[in-house]
């Protein structure tokens, strides 16, 4: 599947065309949680997918773990096409681990942190030293010494450590990709820092890839190399975080860090919530809630039919500098002459 | 157990104050200390003074007076503090009718105005909590708590759950509201920089304590007790190079409170900890003008504090 424009190195994880529907309830409209998301992920790369609940980033992590069968589109892990019958999905989830938000809701409280980890290694049918491998995982996740661990339940355990636990059970079989859906969310401040620079660390030591599914922009600066910004199911913005997070050009995006406490300038409040995605809009599918075109700056800029209108392409996988899917920006940009501006 | 060990805090006539610390440091039960909401098996001692009258002596008749009307609280997850099997409205209206401030026609009537204050419209009033989102649910409490015009709002970790956007929605209702009114806020997070955004005076707790106290934009950029300091570091400025790849946090975790270190309780997670804090707890001191904080290298000799490296 690699095209003219791909990469030196072959990714990782890609997804090409990925839509997501559910069928709507009681004769609604079924809703386009992933409406054509096209991601790439190098070895070893940090992306972070970030958005406000509800668009869509969840089911996008999801369908990319196997857990859900995209409507159209695929999904490939290592430049083959994931497969979705039972045994190639389970050697699927051995080289691919999920981290969730909640470590108190992800572990069992009946097991000991040590059946926790070892459990992977059991439904994998793991063939060395299974105390040896529990304990390499432990310390690799920061609980050390890994003995004085192994016969603890989660509930004797803080935040931190239960999910420095849940992150030991992922790494337990030697991932080579983790999708980690908020996995600071609900941990202390001061935790929180811990866990992240955990996540620095398996990818300098392990050369370990992530997709870190957050809304918090914070974190994409902590410790991700690239951010995709999600909008109702699709990439708005994507590119470097240096030049997405200090010079977004997507109207969502600036929307999103001027109401950081700190952000410097007047607040962009948008209103409302986000809009259904059994109703994308036509058009930009931000139109009715951007404040570009509510302001008169995308009239200005002679787009502001285009906006209601006409529909943004999907953005490419993966391109050397930021990319946006805005009319606005668009005509914004200075056109190189001789051809249009990447 | 001691949840909250000698906590002083004064907050004027429409001011803001906001409570920072980790989960388990004592904040939380701070503010249900503060309308006596604690359970029956809750020792309190000190003095909780309301506009002058201590909360902690108080009749329970006048009590019950002083809860919603001179002091409302709205919690963290509005999906737990609201009925789910009552409408919005008629939850709303409540407390104006067990006041006996309104009949029930009023009460109506005043709801929808309450639901439009918050920015909902008043055909929500029969609405069912799960009917409405997270945002618009945090709205309800909002007005809820304004219902029988407090003079003090103690709002619990009120954006905690919600996406950046609806926080920042809430948070501007809530600035909006107090400010318009008058009220006075104690506003309660994990987050420093929400609420050093928000209020004018801030205070880091630790372990039951508050360890830092003074002026909001202070405490929050030039904190001179260490743990203030790592809190305020630990939700980085986007934009700045020092936290780019480079997440700080504390080593350990906040400490048990049935079992309290020694001396200072930061000091096994202290970068900066000298041998005599493990024996000494320090108490709060002058570090600048209005502003406090219990550190050892905190000298009120020099105004402008050496604290940390």
């Amino acid at each position: 599947m690699t095209t003219a424009e791909a990469p030196a190195t072959s990714p990782l994880l890609a997804s090409r065309a990925l839509h997501v529907t559910f069928p709507g309830r009681r004769g609604a409209p079924p809703a386009q949680a992933v409406d054509g998301v096209d991601l790439e992920l190098a070895p070893g790369e940090i992306v972070a997918l970030v958005g406000e609940s509800g668009c869509g980033k969840t089911t996008l992590a999801r369908t990319l773990l196997g857990l859900v069968r995209p409507t159209s589109g695929e999904v490939s892990f290592g430049g083959e096409t994931l497969d979705y019958r039972a045994r190639a999905l389970k050697a699927y989830r051995k080289r691919v681990q999920l981290v969730l938000q909640d470590p108190s809701g992800s572990l069992n409280p009946r097991h000991t942190v040590y059946d926790a980890v070892a459990e992977g290694l059991r439904i994998h049918g793991h063939p060395g030293d299974e105390r040896a491998a529990v304990a390499e995982a432990l310390s690799r996740a920061g609980l050390r010494p890994p003995e004085r661990f192994f016969l603890r339940y989660p509930h004797e355990l803080s935040g931190g450590q239960r999910q420095r636990v849940v992150i030991a059970g992922a790494l337990v079989l030697g991932p080579e990709l983790i999708v980690a859906d908020e996995p600071v969310a609900s941990l202390d401040a001061s935790v929180r820092g811990e866990i992240l620079a955990l996540l620095l660390k398996l990818r300098d030591e392990l050369g370990l890839s992530a997709l870190v599914v957050t809304h918090d922009l914070g974190l994409a600066w902590n410790i991700a190399d690239r951010v995709a910004v999600m909008y109702l199911g699709r990439i708005v913005e994507s590119g470097p975080v240096e030049d997405v997070l200090t010079h977004p050009q997507h109207p969502y995006t600036q929307a999103l860090l001027s109401v950081l406490p700190e952000a410097d300038g007047e607040p962009v409040v948008l209103s409302g919530e986000p809009p259904d995605p059994s109703r994308i809009p036509s058009g930009c599918r931000f139109h009715a809630r951007c404040q570009v075109l509510a302001s008169g700056r995308a009239e200005e800029a002679g787009v502001a039919d285009k906006c209601r209108t006409e529909p943004l392409p999907v953005l490419p996988a993966h391109a050397d500098g930021p990319q946006v899917a805005c009319h606005w920006a668009a005509a914004r940009r200075v056109p190189r002459p001789g051809g249009p501006q990447e | 157990m001691h949840a909250v060990r000698g906590v002083d805090l004064t907050l004027a006539a429409g001011q803001k104050l906001g409570v920072a610390g980790e989960s388990g440091c004592g904040k939380s039960t701070l503010a249900l200390a503060l309308l006596r909401l604690l359970p029956a098996s809750a020792h309190l001692s000190g003095e909780i003074l309301l506009d002058g009258e201590d909360v902690l002596t108080m009749k329970w008749g006048r009590l019950r007076a002083v809860r919603w009307a001179g002091a409302s609280i709205v919690f963290q997850g509005a999906m737990h503090s609201l009925n789910a099997v009552h409408r919005i409205g008629d939850q709303i209206a409540e407390p104006l009718l067990i006041h006996g401030r309104a009949t029930p026609a009023a009460a109506r009537k005043r709801t929808a105005a309450l639901l439009e204050q918050v920015g909902l419209p008043a055909a929500r009033a029969d609405a069912y909590p799960h009917e409405l989102s997270g945002g618009q649910r945090q709205r309800v409490m909002i007005a809820m708590s304004l219902a029988c015009d407090p003079h003090l709002i103690v709002a619990d970790e009120p954006t905690t759950a919600l996406d950046v956007m609806i926080q920042a929605q809430i948070l501007r209702l809530i600035e909006q509201l107090v400010a318009d009114q008058n009220i006075s806020l104690l506003m309660i997070s994990h987050d420093l920089a929400v609420l050093a955004d928000t209020c004018d005076r801030l205070a880091v707790m630790y372990a039951g304590r508050v360890v830092e106290e003074g002026p909001a934009a202070a405490v929050h950029t030039a904190a001179h007790h260490p743990y203030a300091q790592a809190l305020s570091a630990a939700f980085p400025r986007i934009g700045d190079p020092a936290s780019r790849r480079a997440p700080r946090g504390l080593p350990g975790d906040p400490p048990d409170p049935a079992r309290l270190p020694t001396g200072c309780t930061f000091h096994p997670r202290c970068p900066v900890a000298l041998a005599s804090c493990t024996q000494d707890d320090q108490p709060l001191r002058e570090a600048a003008p209005h502003h406090h904080a219990a550190c050892v290298h905190v000298s009120p000799a020099i105004p402008q504090g050496v604290s940390a490296p």
